[in-house]
Formats: structure tokens, C-alpha cells, sequence
């Protein structure tokens, strides 16, 4: 996971000394730590479960996740929140209010970016173009093709954002809608292979954004394991390169830790999916030292 | 040191002066689980009251009365609670499409999976609309060929499962063969079409309905099945939907 390499020749570090203290801080203050947080499947539970509940009883509800992000973002500003999807669809607030609070609820709670699923199409591409008024978050899909419908412009197929310094890449994936959502619902819009798209879309951030972090935000779906030919986090992670992490969503897997995948070129991938309903939060810490310090083995993944 | 050296130097210096050392050397990784022990944030519980208050207001205001709790496990292939759903479809759609078309719906069939909850006894109210249907899905109308409707009546003789029906009568012999089928109390003619309504999961292959493929034409009425429920709720003061015979095997 190197992003940068550079030339430890001893003459340039003997030449460092003897210039003075000049460029040194950089080197001494270099621990940085990057913080994302990550939700998935949300759709529209703004409430908590109720006591009574059979499966989820007291869990989820969004005034309680504001402030367990709230104390994350306290310890760390370099903070990072991102959804992978599903807004929308299943409760009444959506029904009566058509995804306005969920946008405004998560504009409050400081959302970076989302990516859009397929139940975020459930009032047609004029539902979620009406909401967008009230998001003040970008919405991140690079596989779907909006340019002609009334969405065009209003997605951007990545993002990149500057936290201490560190630059990070997300960019975002969606499910083929062709027999999960009626065609009247996305009408004009083109999805693209994930795979295809992704490999893309890690180059640009890689090689022309020169990120040193690059998260694909996917609704793709953890894993298929009886129809591996459908694209899914899992079989997306191993088939791609330069991805350190994907957030996944559409299959309300919940994951008790991260997963670790080796992707094309053996390199490590973390796939995380929070289940659904707002009932738990992802949180991935990165901590960043110069390459002196990296450990013979490579990065170490404590999950 | 010579000059190529110098320059490589003031390189490395400026690279490094606007561009810090990036190589991740440790990740951490943990799904936090959000429960009744974290504070909650007043000033989101405030924003979302309003709304939330406005939403029971309207979800729990009475609109009938239910004699009894009715539930889609209460029977075996035929329950009160799905033909009450299915005649509440074939009620409310029937009009609509008649307007539209200047026809009428011959039958309804629904899937008994898309009964989602119980009705309780006692006053019904939208909620109970919600929890029955908390999915979007509309009522459409198949103009389905004989031969398909034959195809629909093997599939349910198969499955042996409550699957509301309305206006459709069937009898299966104790060998599980549809030994009668009748449409409005008419015996089915398999070299006719006819209007089934249905809903849009269902039309598109759902639950394995694959005979709705062949559908001649497809209406699409723009109505929610919920949106059925609570018009049909609206203006009825007490349901009392009883098992009957509509669906049945013989037992000799």
C-alpha cells in the first residue's frame, strides 16, 4: 500500500543535514490518522427500534448516531462519513415525505458523500432529483450513466477529499437496476460494468489525482455465492487493484469486522457492509507514517 | 556532491515540503453497534418531532373496525385475511379499469408473501395499511391468454398455498388436480383471454409466476395496493372477512 516511493540515498539525507533544519518538520510530524465512518441500507429508519421489537429491539435511531459520530469526529477531525445506498424506502417518513428528512437528517449529521441504490430510485428519477435540494452532500456513482435523464449533472463519478494533507479518492458503484427496479423508475439511465468502471476509476485517482487512499462506495452487494458471474464487493475487490477499502451495502450483511480480500496484485483489500436500518456504524481508522517506518511485513490490519 | 546531486536534492526538499509522508502503515476496522446507551443529540430529536408527530397524527386516526385478528397462517389454501386483500383489489381497481378500458377485471391474484403483517382486532387505522403493505407495489391488469390462465391454475394447484385470489373459484380433486375452475362463478374457457389483476412484482416473474410473461398487454393503473387498502378502509365501518370456498381440495 506505498503511495509514494522515495529515494533513500544517503547522500540526500547527508545533504538534508547539511542544508539545517529546512524540510525536517515534515518528516518528524508525520503520523496522521484518517477516520471513516460508514452507514449502508439505512432506508428511512430516522427512529430507533422500539423496546418491543422482535430482531433489532432499542438498536438504530439517527439522534443516537449523531452523537456517537459526534464523539469520533471530537477525537478525530480528520473524519470521513460516507452511505452506500438505500436512503430511501421503509418507513413512513419516506412515504409522507418522499426522502426530505432522510437528506436533511443527514446533512445535519455532516454526511461527505453517498452513493445511490436501488430503492433511491423508488419515486422515480423526479423523487430523488426533487430531494436534492435538501442534501448538502454530493451523491458518487461512476457506473451509472444519468446524461439522459434529468439527474445528468448532479452526480459526480468520484470525489476527492483532503484530510490533513492526505488525499482520498471515493468513488461510487451501483447495481444493474434492469429487473430490480422498474424501468419507469430510472428510465434513461445507463449502468456500466462495475468492474470495468472501477478499474477506471482507481487509475484516475491513483495516477492523475495521486490520492494516497481510494474508497469505492458500492451498492453492488457483499457476495453472491450462488451467482459468482454477478458483480459483488467480494468478487469486485479480488479482481481490481489500488482500492483500500470498499463500503458495501443492498444485501443487509452484517459483518461483525471487516473482511480482508487480496485484490489482482496480492494486495490486501478491506470490505466493510454494516447490515441495514442505521443499526451500526463502520468505522475504518488509516494511520499514515513516512515509509521508514512501515513495518517489513507491510501494512498491519487489526480488525 | 555534484550538481546533479544538488538538483536531486532541492527536489526531493520541495516534493517533501508541499507533499508529507503518505504510506498507511496500520488500519483499524470495527462495526460499532448504535443502541438506547448513547445520548441522544437534542437538536436532531427536535428537528424530527414535527414530523414524526405529523406522520402519527395521520397514521393513527381510526378508519374501521376489525371483528377479529386475522392472520395469512389461518388456513390452508384460502385464508380471511388474503381474500379480503383480494376483493379489496378486485373493488377498488375494478372501477378504474373500466373507466380506462370499458372492461372489467375477471380475476385478482396477489401472493400470499405479500401479506406482510397481521390485522389486529380492533380499530384499523393506516398504519394497518402500511404494515400489510409496506411495499410500493401497484395494481396491474394482465390480459392474459387461455392458455396462460390454465398455466396460473397448475402453478397454484402446485404451490398449494394461500394465494389470495378474488372472483377465481377453484377445486382440486384429493390428487391435488384442478378438477373445477370457474371465473365469476364461470366455468373457465381456455380459448379466451382474460383481465387478471395482479400486482407489478408479480407481473414481472415474481415468485414464479413465469406464466404472466406471456401477457397479451399489460395495464399499468398508477395504484398502490396500499393506497387500495386505505381507500377500501375509508369507507368501510367493519371488516369481518371470513375463510370460504373459493379455493379448496376435496378430500375424497
Amino acid at each position: 500500500m506505498k503511495r509514494r516511493e522515495f529515494i533513500q540515498q544517503t547522500t540526500a539525507a547527508t545533504a538534508l543535514v547539511g542544508l539545517g533544519g529546512f524540510g525536517l518538520q515534515s518528516f518528524s510530524s508525520s503520523l496522521k490518522k484518517i477516520t471513516i465512518l460508514h452507514t449502508n441500507d439505512v432506508h428511512s429508519h430516522i427512529d430507533p427500534f422500539g423496546p418491543q421489537d422482535g430482531r433489532n429491539p432499542n438498536q438504530g435511531g439517527v439522534a443516537r448516531r449523531a452523537s456517537l459520530i459526534e464523539g469520533i469526529r471530537a477525537e478525530n477531525p480528520n473524519t470521513l462519513l460516507l452511505d452506500a445506498g438505500d436512503i430511501f424506502q421503509g418507513t413512513p417518513y419516506f412515504n409522507y415525505y418522499g426522502g426530505e428528512l432522510e437528506f436533511k437528517l443527514m446533512s445535519m449529521l455532516k454526511y461527505d458523500a453517498a452513493t445511490i441504490g436501488n430503492h433511491d430510485f423508488d419515486n422515480g428519477l423526479e423523487g430523488l432529483y426533487a430531494q436534492l435540494p435538501h442534501a448538502k452532500f454530493d451523491f458518487i456513482s461512476a457506473n451509472y450513466d444519468f446524461s439522459n435523464t434529468i439527474m445528468d449533472t448532479h452526480t459526480k463519478p468520484y470525489k476527492v477529499f483532503v484530510k490533513n494533507g492526505i488525499k482520498i479518492g471515493v468513488f461510487g458503484l451501483g447495481i444493474q437496476l434492469e429487473g430490480l427496479v422498474d424501468k419507469n423508475m430510472y428510465k434513461e439511465t445507463v449502468y456500466l460494468d462495475p468492474v470495468e468502471i472501477a478499474q477506471d476509476m482507481s487509475r484516475i485517482l491513483k495516477e492523475n489525482e495521486k490520492c494516497d487512499l481510494i474508497i469505492c462506495l458500492s451498492h453492488l452487494g457483499y457476495n453472491y455465492r450462488n451467482n459468482t458471474d454477478k458483480p459483488s464487493d467480494l468478487s469486485l475487490a479480488a479482481a481490481t487493484k489500488d482500492i483500500d477499502l470498499i463500503i458495501g451495502g443492498h444485501t443487509h450483511t452484517f459483518l461483525k469486522k471487516p473482511t480482508i480480500v487480496k485484490n489482482s496484485m496480492g494486495q490486501n483489500v478491506l470490505v466493510n457492509q454494516v447490515g441495514c436500518f442505521g443499526i451500526n456504524l463502520g468505522k475504518i481508522d488509516f494511520y499514515f507514517d513516512s515509509a521508514k517506518n512501515k513495518t517489513s511485513e507491510g501494512v498491519s490490519i487489526l480488525v | 556532491m555534484n550538481f546533479k546531486n544538488l538538483f536531486l536534492v532541492l527536489g526531493l526538499l520541495l516534493a517533501m515540503s508541499c507533499k508529507t509522508p503518505t504510506d498507511v502503515y496500520k488500519i483499524e476496522g470495527k462495526n460499532i453497534n448504535i443502541n438506547d446507551s448513547l445520548p441522544t443529540i437534542t437538536s436532531i430529536e427536535n428537528f424530527i418531532k414535527p414530523y414524526r408527530e405529523n406522520i402519527n397524527k395521520d397514521l393513527d386516526s381510526v378508519l374501521a373496525y376489525s371483528v377479529d385478528t386475522y392472520s395469512k397462517a389461518d388456513g390452508y389454501l384460502n385464508t380471511a385475511i388474503g381474500n379480503l386483500m383480494a376483493d379489496v383489489i378486485y373493488d377498488e381497481a375494478d372501477p378504474i379499469f373500466f373507466k380506462r378500458t370499458g372492461e372489467h377485471i375477471d380475476f385478482v391474484l396477489m401472493n400470499h408473501g405479500g401479506i406482510r403483517s397481521i390485522i389486529s382486532k380492533g380499530p384499523i387505522s393506516k398504519r394497518t395499511a402500511f404494515e400489510l403493505m409496506p411495499f410500493e407495489n401497484s395494481i396491474v391488469v394482465s390480459k392474459l391468454p387461455g392458455a396462460n390462465v390454465k398455466e396460473l391454475l397448475d402453478y397454484l394447484a402446485r404451490a398449494k398455498r394461500a394465494h389470495p385470489i378474488s372472483k377465481l373459484k377453484i377445486v382440486l380433486d384429493k390428487d391435488g388436480q384442478v378438477i373445477e375452475s370457474l371465473v365469476h362463478e364461470i366455468p373457465i374457457d381456455f380459448n379466451k383471454t382474460y383481465y387478471v389483476a395482479t400486482n407489478d412484482y408479480l407481473i414481472n416473474g415474481g415468485d414464479g409466476m413465469d406464466f404472466f410473461k406471456d401477457s397479451e398487454e399489460i395495464f399499468v393503473l398508477d395504484y398502490k395496493i396500499r393506497n387500495a387498502l386505505i381507500d377500501y378502509f375509508m369507507k368501510t365501518d367493519t371488516i369481518n372477512p371470513v375463510a370460504d370456498d373459493r379455493f379448496i381440495q376435496l378430500k375424497e
